[in-house]
């Protein structure tokens, strides 16, 4: 099968470690990976702002470079929510139909590997680690992505954890971080001080991850935050 | 103690937060246990249904709205109440003024409202030298204490056991240790005098049944009972958007608000109010006036997109489970309605310039919509009044340019390419100084460190 990663702005800049294992993990799983060049972002942080005529000229750019693709796979299950749900809401008559096809063509990693692929086990690469998964809203409500990861995550033998607030936002959010950074933090917090002990803390989204981990830094902290698309991929050792 | 406006949430929040760290505490768990008794409420029945039709039905009453206010009017006069009508807050409050006035009215005891906050009524009364008491056991609380509810439900969540004992050792001289019982009884006794010796109640209305003209209330103290039963005069403050159908419509809904808002499968008391004293009835108020207000809410129902707030039975569930609102309870939203729902109310019922930022005060996460009984897309409404202010040039001149550059960059991959590799000599180790924008977000955390190469240099590569 054919995919076409789009790394994401986050991906391309900070998690490009986590990009490349992603396309690692597909390979192993059999894809043929592309990276069409060209991309850049989604448009999520201004549609999300309320910038709706930006976001679909980016989005107008991104049906473009991936017009071609038999799947598009992100290591985001924010930008992928902006594909899937949004897009087809930012145009109408032929747009729209291009918007929605792109729309059923995009996923987010694991949701991929699951609903697509049908693979539901990776390996024994993960037994005896104890891993928190922190579910992106996203991911969670606008995707319907629970189970893909944490199911992905258990079949390499991983014990993930139960965690109190899993299912809560971190308190990124965008913009909404950078305009009221003590509200976000508070946020963070509440996810920190729920935290069981655990050796890796996981999530599908860049932004949640940089969020918890400069905030867990800050307080000092030491716990490990990595995207899911890396231990994933040790996941298949 | 100026009033807290929306424009002040970002200071006011930081300053909650700052100052008193115990309001996050008592917010959290209380609105943790609201939740979790909602959620185990709700797997008792087939809850996504009972959302579907409740939703339908409201649509349904929004759809047909001047048909149903119009049938709920005749209905009310049938049974001997007095209805009036008010575009606005100052309308509402110059009907109560006359009812006042005409009434010879003292003494007010009242049932918990929200729409009466959004009003102003208490200030407006005491303003005129009437005597206000407020009788659910939280607004009494909060009354003494000289603030406005902090939530929709539970007014004084925002307050600890032991701040309710410090304020009654103050007012009543109860010990510092009393029992939560014995303050209840306390309050219990100091009301009772106020029941007996009111003038009017007054009330607000959780549904009013167009064919029967019947005023539903929803409580778990009796105060609204005694409100609405004891004093001669009983005033209704009635939101325009508070109608359904029939009384079968009128079982589901109350079963629903009672289980969203604190997991009950129905309030203690319901209140099912017909009209004044009967001639072979022994109580009850000689006079009562229904007031039925918009004050914004046309607003609301014009639009295409946001009049799926007007859905809203105000059980508080968005605010329970909203993990910005944990973060501070309601004050420094500096609106009557906080959290999700206040965010989506404020731009209709206060304008949307003056309802800044209110509408950004929240992560999308989405949370809310997962547990709104009628199903208000809030995330997308959301989104909505953030378009229109962006429309209305309401956002900061240098967020505005920078998404615009951002925009135009991202749609020429060369310089969205040199744009992001300029971020290499973004000195994030400065703390973000470099980035005043930046500089709250890296206050309290550390800056994250950029990859060694961006990805799409390393596909260039080839990727082992």
């Amino acid at each position: 099968m054919r995919v076409a990663l789009f790394a994401t702005c986050l991906g391309d800049r900070l998690f490009a470690d986590a990009c490349a294992d992603a396309v690692r993990l597909l390979r192993k799983l059999g894809c043929e990976v592309d990276f069409p060049e060209g991309q850049t972002c989604c448009g999520q942080p201004a549609f999300n702002a309320g910038y709706v005529e930006e976001a679909r000229r980016m989005a107008r750019h991104t049906m473009e470079v991936f017009a071609g693709a038999e799947h598009v796979v992100l290591p985001s299950g924010s930008c992928a929510g902006m594909l899937r749900r949004y897009y087809p809401e930012l145009f109408q008559g032929a747009a729209r139909a291009r918007a929605e096809d792109l729309a059923e063509r995009t996923w987010e990693l694991s949701q991929f590997i699951v609903r697509v692929l049908g693979v539901r086990e990776l390996g024994a690469g993960l037994r005896g680690r104890h891993i928190a998964y922190h579910h992106g809203c996203h991911a969670l409500r606008e995707l319907g992505v629970r189970d893909e990861p944490v199911g992905l995550l258990r079949s390499a033998g991983a014990d993930v954890v139960p965690w109190d607030a899993d299912e809560e936002c971190c308190g990124f959010g965008g913009l909404f971080s950078v305009k009221f950074p003590p509200v976000s933090t508070g946020m963070a917090d509440r996810k920190l001080d729920s935290l069981p002990g655990v050796d890796v803390v996981t999530s599908a989204d860049g932004g949640c991850l940089m969020q918890m981990s400069g905030r867990a830094r800050r307080r000092g902290m030491t716990t490990p935050f990595r995207h899911l698309a890396s231990v994933l991929l040790e996941a298949t050792a | 103690m100026s009033k807290t406006r929306p424009a002040d949430y970002p200071r006011a929040a930081a300053a909650t937060l700052r100052d008193t760290p115990e309001v996050r505490d008592a917010v959290t768990a209380a609105t943790r246990t609201f939740d979790t008794h909602r959620r185990e409420s709700w797997a008792q029945i087939d809850a996504d249904r009972w959302r579907d039709w409740c939703r339908d039905v409201k649509e349904h009453v929004l759809t047909h709205l001047d048909d149903f206010l119009e049938q709920a009017e005749t209905s009310l006069v049938a049974n001997g109440v007095t209805v009036h009508w008010a575009e606005r807050a100052e309308d509402a409050l110059g009907i109560l003024e006359h009812i006042v006035d005409a009434g010879r009215v003292r003494r007010v005891v009242k049932a918990k409202s929200m729409l009466t906050e959004e009003l102003g009524v208490n200030a407006f009364l005491e303003g005129r030298g009437v005597h206000v008491r407020e009788t659910d056991l939280g607004e009494y609380i909060i009354q003494l204490l000289g603030e406005p509810p902090s939530h929709i439900v539970g007014p004084a969540i925002h307050r600890s056991v032991d701040d309710c004992r410090r304020l009654f050792h103050d007012h009543f001289g109860t010990p510092l240790d009393a029992t939560p019982e014995a303050l209840a009884a306390t309050a219990r006794q100091a009301l009772r005098e106020e029941f007996l010796a009111a003038d009017m109640g007054i009330s607000g209305c959780n549904f009013l049944v167009a064919e029967t003209g019947t005023l539903a209330l929803i409580e778990n103290e009796g105060n609204i009972r005694l409100s609405t039963s004891a004093p001669r005069v009983h005033v209704a403050f009635v939101g325009i958007e508070k109608l359904l159908p029939g009384m079968a419509d009128l079982s589901g809904f109350l079963q629903i608000t009672a289980r969203a808002a604190t997991g009950q499968p129905i309030g203690n008391y319901v209140s099912l109010i017909r009209g004044p004293r009967g001639s072979a009835e022994s109580d009850g108020p000689e006079e009562v006036h229904v007031v039925l207000v918009d004050n914004g809410r046309t607003t609301l129902l014009a639009d295409d997109v946001a009049r799926e707030a007007l859905r809203c039975v105000r059980c508080g569930a968005c605010l329970n489970i909203c993990p910005v609102y944990r973060q501070t309870g309601g004050h420094p939203y500096g609106f009557t309605y906080s959290g999700p729902i206040g965010a989506i109310l404020a731009p209709a019922l206060l304008g949307l310039e003056e309802a800044m930022p209110l509408p950004f005060a929240s992560s999308l996460c989405g949370a809310c919509a997962d547990v709104c009984p009628v199903r208000i897309p809030i995330p997308d409404i959301l989104l909505h009044w953030r378009e229109r202010a962006v429309e209305a040039g309401l956002t900061p001149f240098v967020e505005r340019m920078g998404v615009r550059a951002f925009g135009a960059a991202a749609g020429r991959p060369s310089t969205f390419s040199l744009a992001g590799g300029l971020l290499r000599y973004v000195p994030w180790a400065l703390g973000g100084r470099a980035l005043p924008v930046l500089g709250g977000w890296s206050a309290e955390r550390t800056p994250p460190e950029l990859s060694r190469e961006p990805f799409h240099k390393h596909w260039k590569e080839g990727i082992e």
